[in-house]
């Protein structure tokens, strides 16, 4: 919640116009969905598929210097392509339009720890839906971390920036923690939970498969190269979680990102739903190369629009966005991207110390709507 | 250790290393038709039958176990990137010699699948396949008379016996628009000059359309012959009710293409609970085109009420089929469920099923 609202200059029609002009632009792509779009898709599957078969066979002979280099580098690689442009997107059911069983949100399974209909839960139902409202959306500061002035201080904050940072190297376990909103959940009435329970376990089935792979069977496989091909493995998966974090940051944390109160929430129409996505992302500008390898979430504020519309899309699609928000005076948040990790960090050191309460108040929308 | 058990063991190894992939994806990726993958077929090449059919050659995969004349496949095809699954009969003979099957396919208006298949299928397209199935097939011991009852499309099962199994005395009246819509005319005549077929060929933009008591005059021992009739509904509900008049019924063998609809109400809002996706739905269309246009992965089979490859279990609300009008209402239990046929059952209120 900033001091001063970004969209009071916008009356209820115009908001309402915003959300039919944006349902104009799905309409389109979800009309010319097709072929290519499908072949797309199928082919970054396949050159993933490749990439990390090639990558991890150059790996059993890890013990030479130039092997362990090409291989890692060709695994981290794999491992971001199928977490990002390929899992993150599958599992929002980007391509069940396709009705292809091997490419589907409910049968898709990634690499990564926290199980895929776990992660769709509080991804698709609870952060998508309640984007960047604190309280709700957990995503914002993951539960451990101070991310808006509103937010009361505490001394545990201080350490934020450390937190931060050990969240970054173990990012997929900190996602299967809060997928599993261990939080909460570890609780003592609620630990035997027996719904709980079962999730855990099934947590604890992957991580146990995941880890046997990459610590154990590829290492093992490659004989002498053992410990070599073990900090092989540990190291892409280091970078993967490195690059998600990161990526993942500039999508809510940058300045100029909006939060938005509970209550605020209430009552919200479609117009509003997608001013609040609208105000509360931020995009990375850059290479097509680096739209790629971040799973073409650098168009965060496009997918927050359309979570369902297929990645290849967004670029396209946020020409038409970009020119909307220039029509409703609103501000688009984007930048390269060592300038939004530069400014997610820096909200999250600044956010560790405590701030004087900001002393203007949001204009409240959902006030005007009873007024009205 | 058996050979086998093997086997199984060396796979579940494979696995731990592909985990959360499976060893089939990778090798789906180079070998889509080996041995052990999920059937699939190259087509291999599309021939013109006439201006709106065409046959489509087909390469099975390794797992394919053949086929009964008569019998029908599944396949499963990409149209404008959306998978698509239909049911068309096998026109080939069983005993071909290179492996390959046939399908021949009419184009409808505006059929999605059909006209794919006819205009725009290319060689090398993998399709996915299902095994050969149908109870439309020609008994063990031959029968000593045959008839075929056949107009447009219909031909194609009956293409396939006619080039599988020879009978003494073989009579065919098919039915088609012109002289250019027959499908398989050459063939057709090859077989009367070979004295293997005595054929009756109606053109109905010019004779008009055969009518059922008309069929004395054509074929004059109908009565005594085996029959096996397949074309529109018209032409099927007309032969039933004349095969059951003369007290023949256990003659007629017939294959429908698609449902007899006959009634339809109000629709309602359907949720489809595993994929997580709510929509409306009126109460004409059945539930499997509904869930498909939702993107919601729906099991399927002929589309048409008969082989109950679609059956989903309702969570609640109720269904109409749309064959008889009949209302199936979800259970109270909460985990024995009705299970429902989604192509022939459309809406009948809200209700959820479990996909
Ligand atoms: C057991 C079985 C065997 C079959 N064998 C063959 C075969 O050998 N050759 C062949 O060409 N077809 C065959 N069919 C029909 C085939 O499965 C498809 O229904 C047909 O090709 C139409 O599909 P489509 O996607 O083109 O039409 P759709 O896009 O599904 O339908 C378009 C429109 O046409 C209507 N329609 C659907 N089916 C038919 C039909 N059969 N006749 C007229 N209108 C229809 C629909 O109601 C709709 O309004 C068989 C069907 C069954 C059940
Ligand atoms: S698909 Fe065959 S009965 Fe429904």
């Amino acid at each position: 919640m900033t001091a001063i609202d970004p969209t009071a200059h916008l009356t209820d029609e115009q908001i309402e116009e915003l959300g039919r002009e944006l349902d104009a632009i799905r309409d389109e792509v979800i009309a010319s969905r097709g072929e290519k779009d499908a072949a797309y898709i199928r082919k970054v599957i396949s050159v993933q598929r490749k990439l990390e078969l090639t990558s991890r066979g150059i790996l059993l002979f890890s013990l030479f210097p130039p092997a362990w280099i090409i291989g890692t580098a060709g695994l981290s690689v794999a491992k971001i392509m199928d977490n990002m442009e390929i899992g993150h997107n599958i599992l929002h059911g980007q391509w069940d339009w396709m009705r292809d069983p091997k490419i589907h949100s409910t049968t898709w399974e990634w690499d990564h720890v926290s199980p895929a209909d776990q992660w769709k839960h509080s991804h698709n139902e609870l952060h998508h839906t309640y984007t960047n409202v604190i309280g709700k959306d957990n995503d914002l500061g993951y539960g451990i971390m101070r991310v808006d002035e509103d937010q009361k201080w505490h001394p545990m904050y201080l350490a934020q920036p450390l937190w931060n940072f050990i969240n970054a190297c173990f990012f997929e376990y900190g996602i299967a923690a809060y997928d599993l909103e261990l939080g909460k959940n570890l609780h003592k009435r609620r630990r035997k939970n027996p719904e709980f329970v079962a999730r855990a376990k099934a947590v604890g089935r992957k991580i146990r498969k995941q880890v046997l792979k990459d610590y154990v069977i590829h290492p093992l496989l490659s004989g002498p190269s053992f410990l070599t091909t073990l900090a092989a493995t540990f190291t892409a998966n280091l970078i993967r979680n490195l690059w998600s974090h990161s990526v993942i940051m500039c999508g809510h944390f940058p300045e100029g990102v909006q939060t938005f109160e509970r209550r605020s929430i209430r009552g919200e129409t479609r117009g509003q739903w997608y001013l609040r996505q609208m105000m509360g992302s931020a995009n990375i500008s850059g290479s097509k190369a680096m739209h790629f390898m971040t799973g073409n979430l650098s168009h965060q504020i496009e997918h927050h629009l359309f979570p369902d519309l297929p990645s290849n899309r967004y670029a396209e699609v946020a020409v038409k966005v970009r020119a909307l928000f220039e029509k409703y005076e609103l501000d688009y948040v984007t930048g390269p991207l060592p300038k939004q990790v530069f400014s997610a960090w820096h909200k999250v050191f600044r956010l560790s110390l405590p701030n004087k309460k900001p002393k203007v108040k949001t204009p409240d929308r959902d006030k005007e709507l009873v007024a009205a | 250790m058996t050979s086998a058990a093997l086997r199984s063991r060396a796979w579940k190894l494979l696995e731990l290393v592909t985990t959360p992939l499976l060893p089939s994806d990778y090798l789906d990726l180079v070998s889509p038709l080996r041995a052990g993958a999920d059937l699939r077929g190259r087509i291999e090449a599309v021939h013109r039958e006439t201006d709106d059919a065409a046959t489509i050659v087909i390469r099975p995969g390794k797992g394919w176990r053949g086929h009964v004349a008569g019998q029908y496949i599944r396949i499963g095809i990409d149209v404008d990137g959306v998978r698509l699954w239909r049911a068309y009969s096998v026109t080939s003979p069983t005993s071909r010699a290179d492996g390959r099957i046939t399908i021949t396919v009419k184009a409808i208006p505006d059929g999605k699948v059909s006209n794919h298949l006819v205009r725009k299928a290319k060689p090398g397209t993998v399709i996915q396949l299902d095994q050969a199935t149908g109870e439309f097939v020609l008994p063990a011991a031959k029968p000593a008379k045959v008839l075929y009852l056949t107009a447009g499309s219909g031909i194609t099962p009956v293409m396939g016996m006619l080039r599988d199994t020879k009978f003494a005395d073989v009579v065919m009246v098919h039915s088609a628009p012109r002289k250019e819509d027959v499908i398989f005319r050459n063939d057709l005549h090859d077989l009367v000059a070979d004295k293997a077929l005595t054929l009756v060929e109606l053109h109905t933009d010019t004779d008009g359309m055969l009518d059922i008591a008309e069929l004395e005059k054509l074929v004059p021992d109908w009565a005594e012959r085996e029959t096996w009739a397949c074309g529109p509904t018209g032409l099927l509900d007309a032969a039933e009710e004349h095969w059951a008049k003369h007290g023949v019924a256990e003659r007629l063998h017939m294959e429908r293409f698609r449902p007899t609809v006959v009634v339809a109400g109000e629709g309602g809002e359907v949720t489809f609970g595993k994929t997580g996706k709510t929509v409306e739905a009126d109460g004409a269309t059945p539930l499997l085109n509904i869930g498909e246009e939702a993107g919601v992965l729906m099991p399927s089979g002929c589309r048409m009420g008969i082989c109950f490859g679609c059956v989903t279990p309702l969570k609640s609300g109720a269904v109409r089929d749309l064959r008889t009008g009949e209302i199936t209402e979800a259970s109270d239990s909460p985990t024995a469920h009705v299970l429902v046929q989604t192509c022939v059952s459309a809406a009948a209120g809200p209700c959820e099923l479990e996909r």
